[in-house]
């Protein structure tokens, strides 16, 4: 099986103690969930490139006292090599990042819900009432997917920010809201078209209703003008 | 200048250069790197010129302005040589002195270095404690060398060690010997250089491989990599020309940052003399061996000295570092194979092929040959850079080479390795100075800053600084080190503010492990070291913080408050240097601090010659 799996460049790997071949370039993320292994991520989506910024797709690697966390979304699938997708350790990481995650963006329901499932019921720092989580999933989807490179990473460290140059309207902006459809922090949030699936739908109980404003002016939505208001409208 | 057009054209003019030296006429060398000329040392150079112009002594004496010598406290200083003499802190109308004092083969006793241990006049340079106990391999050949002058590299032994292995050695050769002398790099993480260059000369031919020379410094307090450029910028191009010949490399990069001018002028000016003469571009001295080397500056962000961040600095996009495997060797600079050394690792190339691995590896201990330079700084005698063989203890170099703490407060701890290292307490000086024991302690070699602590220096404020430094320079990409260096300062500024709570520690250790844990890079990776350390061997100051409410280092401003002691004279000084009129009290009385008003700059402190404030 070895000598043949070789020869049809398969690479062999050991994912949570069991034995599975996956093709060359494959990464340990999608190794792991084709086997049906459950890993968390905010920053990874088939179809763009692979970041490795949300960190929460980590699992330990190695044997004995020599292990560490790689980032499975970034790492590819090596000869021979161990890997756990859900040891002490990653659980361990995962869920201060999770807590993390949850000080600063708690109005996420995709947050919430990975915060739930891990089982992080408190954050222990001060609370702040952030938005963006910097996934840089926009951004990609922007250059990769939508050719447009609209917009952009700016700033360093804490001031670091995603924005237009110089935030002014950019002309490569199509508006075509690509970046609104694939934040994992706000997509839950601007679902108007679809209010079924809105978890607050803040926006029906403004008086006036925003649709009938001019634009969404207070709401958590990053588009001017908006793209469920122009839905709306035609 | 002509091009060298083979290695025996080479080898003629070393030996002309040579030959031509006269060493009976004294020079007087004066360092002028960044430190020297901070303090200076471009008067005296121009006191000196004009000094010999006028009195017709340019035939007697020469003048030669170097890099940094290393003794920066002692800057501007003057080395007048064949003798040794070493005159500290020369002020304009010493240098005149001197000058006339070296016309007439004399030297001026008053001038000479006092040392402040045992209280005497010690005029020779290599008498010096300072200078005596050091092993200076690298740094002994700035006094040596004028950085703009090639010719002055050439005579003393510079890229002979190129020509003897253009000569007569094979890549192999020359990789086998790196390996041989146990080189590892000295940029931090100590990965042998040999076993570097192995993997690289081993990557496929065809694509053409690329060598860098990171000159990224960045760490608050470290400066050896800047003296080296500024003081010796030959001997990174020839240690380039080298690893290039072993690896198959075509082009190289020197990445140096954009607040080192000088070292970037003495760069371009190397560089521009290294081709001219023939060691760079087509044709290396008429062999078929070819490479050149770019210049590009960086734009000042701390996390391009990573070598991933680096890399996409050098492509031109934002300095980010990106998750390796695959690592440089094999996927580096535009996908091409990529070696990425540090400065000094650079420096010390030449040095091996000359000296032979052998010799080399005798210097050090056994997994941990050759000197290091260390930027010796903080609360101590002698700062400056001092090199000294790896093993060797910190008790050593902070004792008998930094003669001890200044004053009568005892020394606490030392902080090695920048912002991505430990604290490493009193206690533990016996430690010797290698790369694995380093570790183990909690801190890192890193590139060799060395700050020194006494017991007027807080540690939670220590952490607290190099979260604050940590938080604005991580690049922000990797959510973990982005927020958790955030949080960490918050909890630290917390504890230094009276809102600290013992579950603000555990939170803190458990931040600071799975921020370890998590990070993308060696920058994320080791940035909760300082939070880690300190907590570690200083836990009861923590605690002092947290449920006393005081600051015993006095440092925390709002754990603090001033009072004047019966040492108090009544002199008005403290009185008159308060910004906000807090102090009160007549003539030859105790004066007194009003509290509400004190803001606790400490102006008083610094001013009172009576040890009459105290700060509780």
């Amino acid at each position: 099986m070895d000598s043949k799996g070789e020869k049809s460049g398969l690479i062999n790997l050991s994912i949570n103690g069991l034995d599975v071949s996956v093709e060359e370039g494959t990464t340990l993320l999608e190794g792991a969930r084709f086997m049906g292994f459950p890993i968390p991520t905010l920053c990874h989506k088939d179809g763009l490139s692979p970041y490795g910024a949300c960190r929460l797709c980590v699992v330990e690697i190695g044997e004995g006292a020599k292990t560490k966390l790689v980032s499975s979304c970034t790492y590819l699938a090596e000869e021979g090599l161990k890997v756990r997708t859900a040891s002490s350790r990653v659980i361990r990481a995962r869920r201060m990042i999770l807590e993390l995650l949850l000080a600063s963006c708690p109005q996420s329901k995709t947050i919430q819900d990975l915060a739930a499932a891990y089982g992080v019921r408190q954050q222990r720092f001060r609370q702040e009432y952030e938005d963006c989580i910097l996934c840089g999933l926009c951004v990609r989807m922007c250059e990769e997917q939508m050719m447009a490179k609209a917009i952009g990473f700016r700033g360093r460290g804490e001031n670091r920010s995603i924005g237009v140059p110089f935030d002014i309207q950019s002309d490569v902006c199509r508006l075509c809201g690509a970046c609104m459809y694939i934040c994992p922090a706000c997509q839950l949030r601007c679902t108007y078209t679809e209010p079924e699936r809105a978890i607050c739908g803040g926006c029906e109980n403004l008086t006036p209703p925003c649709i009938e404003k001019e634009q969404f002016d207070d709401m958590m939505c990053y588009m001017q003008p908006c793209v469920a208001c122009e839905i709306k409208k035609d | 200048m002509e091009k060298l057009k083979s290695i025996d054209d080479f080898r003629e003019l070393q030996q002309r250069l040579t030959a031509d030296r006269d060493l009976g006429i004294p020079s007087i060398v004066i360092p002028a790197g960044t430190c020297g000329q901070a303090s200076g040392a471009n008067d005296l150079i121009r006191i000196t010129k004009r000094e010999l112009l006028a009195k017709e002594l340019t035939e007697k004496i020469h003048l030669r302005i170097t890099g940094c010598h290393g003794f920066c406290e002692m800057e501007p200083s003057v080395l007048i040589e064949p003798r040794g003499t070493f005159y500290p802190k020369v002020g304009p109308n010493d240098m005149v002195r001197i000058i006339e004092a070296v016309a007439r083969g004399e030297t001026l006793e008053d001038l000479f270095f006092l040392d402040p241990v045992t209280g005497e006049r010690v005029e020779i340079k290599n008498d010096i404690p300072f200078f005596k106990e050091q092993v200076r391999t690298l740094l002994s050949r700035n006094e040596r060398i004028d950085p703009i002058r090639i010719y002055n590299y050439i005579e003393n032994h510079g890229y002979s060690a190129l020509a003897r292995v253009l000569a007569h050695r094979s890549p192999e050769w020359v990789v086998k010997e790196i390996k041989a002398s146990g080189l590892r790099g000295r940029g931090g993480a100590g990965f042998p250089t040999g076993l570097k260059w192995e993997l690289l000369a081993k990557q496929p031919n065809g694509r053409s491989k690329l060598l860098v020379c990171n000159a990224d410094e960045g760490d608050p307090g470290a400066y050896m990599d800047r003296s080296v450029l500024e003081g010796n910028p030959h001997s990174i191009i020839e240690g380039m020309l080298i690893g290039a010949y072993a690896t198959g490399a075509t082009e190289g990069v020197i990445y140096v940052r954009n607040e080192y001018p000088l070292a970037i002028k003495y760069l371009i000016i190397a560089l521009q003399q290294a081709r001219e003469l023939g060691f760079l571009g087509e044709k290396t001295l008429g062999t078929r061996f070819s490479f050149d080397i770019n210049l590009v500056r960086g734009a000042g962000a701390f996390v391009c000295g990573e070598e991933t961040a680096l890399i996409q600095s050098i492509e031109g996009k934002r300095g980010e570092p990106r998750q390796r495997p695959p690592f440089p060797v094999r996927k580096g600079i535009d996908g091409k194979p990529t070696a990425i050394n540090n400065v000094e690792t650079w420096a010390n190339i030449p040095v091996i092929i000359e000296s032979g691995a052998l010799e080399f590896s005798k210097i050090g201990t056994k997994n941990n040959s050759g000197t290091k330079i260390f930027s010796l700084v903080g609360k101590i005698k002698n700062t400056g850079l001092v090199e000294v063989p790896m093993g060797i203890t910190i008790e050593e170099i902070i004792n008998r080479i930094g003669g001890g703490p200044v004053g009568r407060v005892k020394i606490k701890g030392v902080q090695t390795g920048g912002p991505s290292g430990g604290c490493i307490p009193a206690k533990m000086f016996d430690l010797p100075i290698d790369y694995e024991s380093l570790t183990e302690a909690g801190s890192i070699m890193g590139s060799g800053g060395m700050i020194v602590m006494d017991e007027k220096t807080c540690m939670v404020d220590v952490a607290k600084y190099f979260m604050n430094f940590l938080k604005g320079e991580s690049c922000g990409k990797c959510f973990p080190c982005r927020k958790g260096t955030q949080r960490m300062y918050e909890i630290l500024d917390d504890i230094s503010n009276r809102k600290g709570t013992l579950a603000h520690l555990d939170l803190l250790k458990e931040l600071a492990l799975a921020v370890k844990d998590t990070a993308m890079c060696g920058l994320g990776q080791t940035a909760p070291n300082p939070v880690l350390s300190t907590l570690r061997y200083f836990h009861d100051e923590y605690i002092e913080h947290i449920k006393d409410n005081r600051c015993p280092a006095g440092v925390c401003k709002e754990l603090i408050s001033y009072s004047i002691n019966e040492n108090c004279t009544g002199c008005l000084l403290c009185l008159k240097a308060c910004p906000e009129r807090a102090i009160s009290g007549r003539k030859k009385e105790r004066h007194a601090i009003d509290s509400n008003k004190c803001v606790k700059c400490g102006a008083c402190t610094s001013i009172c010659k009576f040890d009459a404030v105290d700060v509780r």
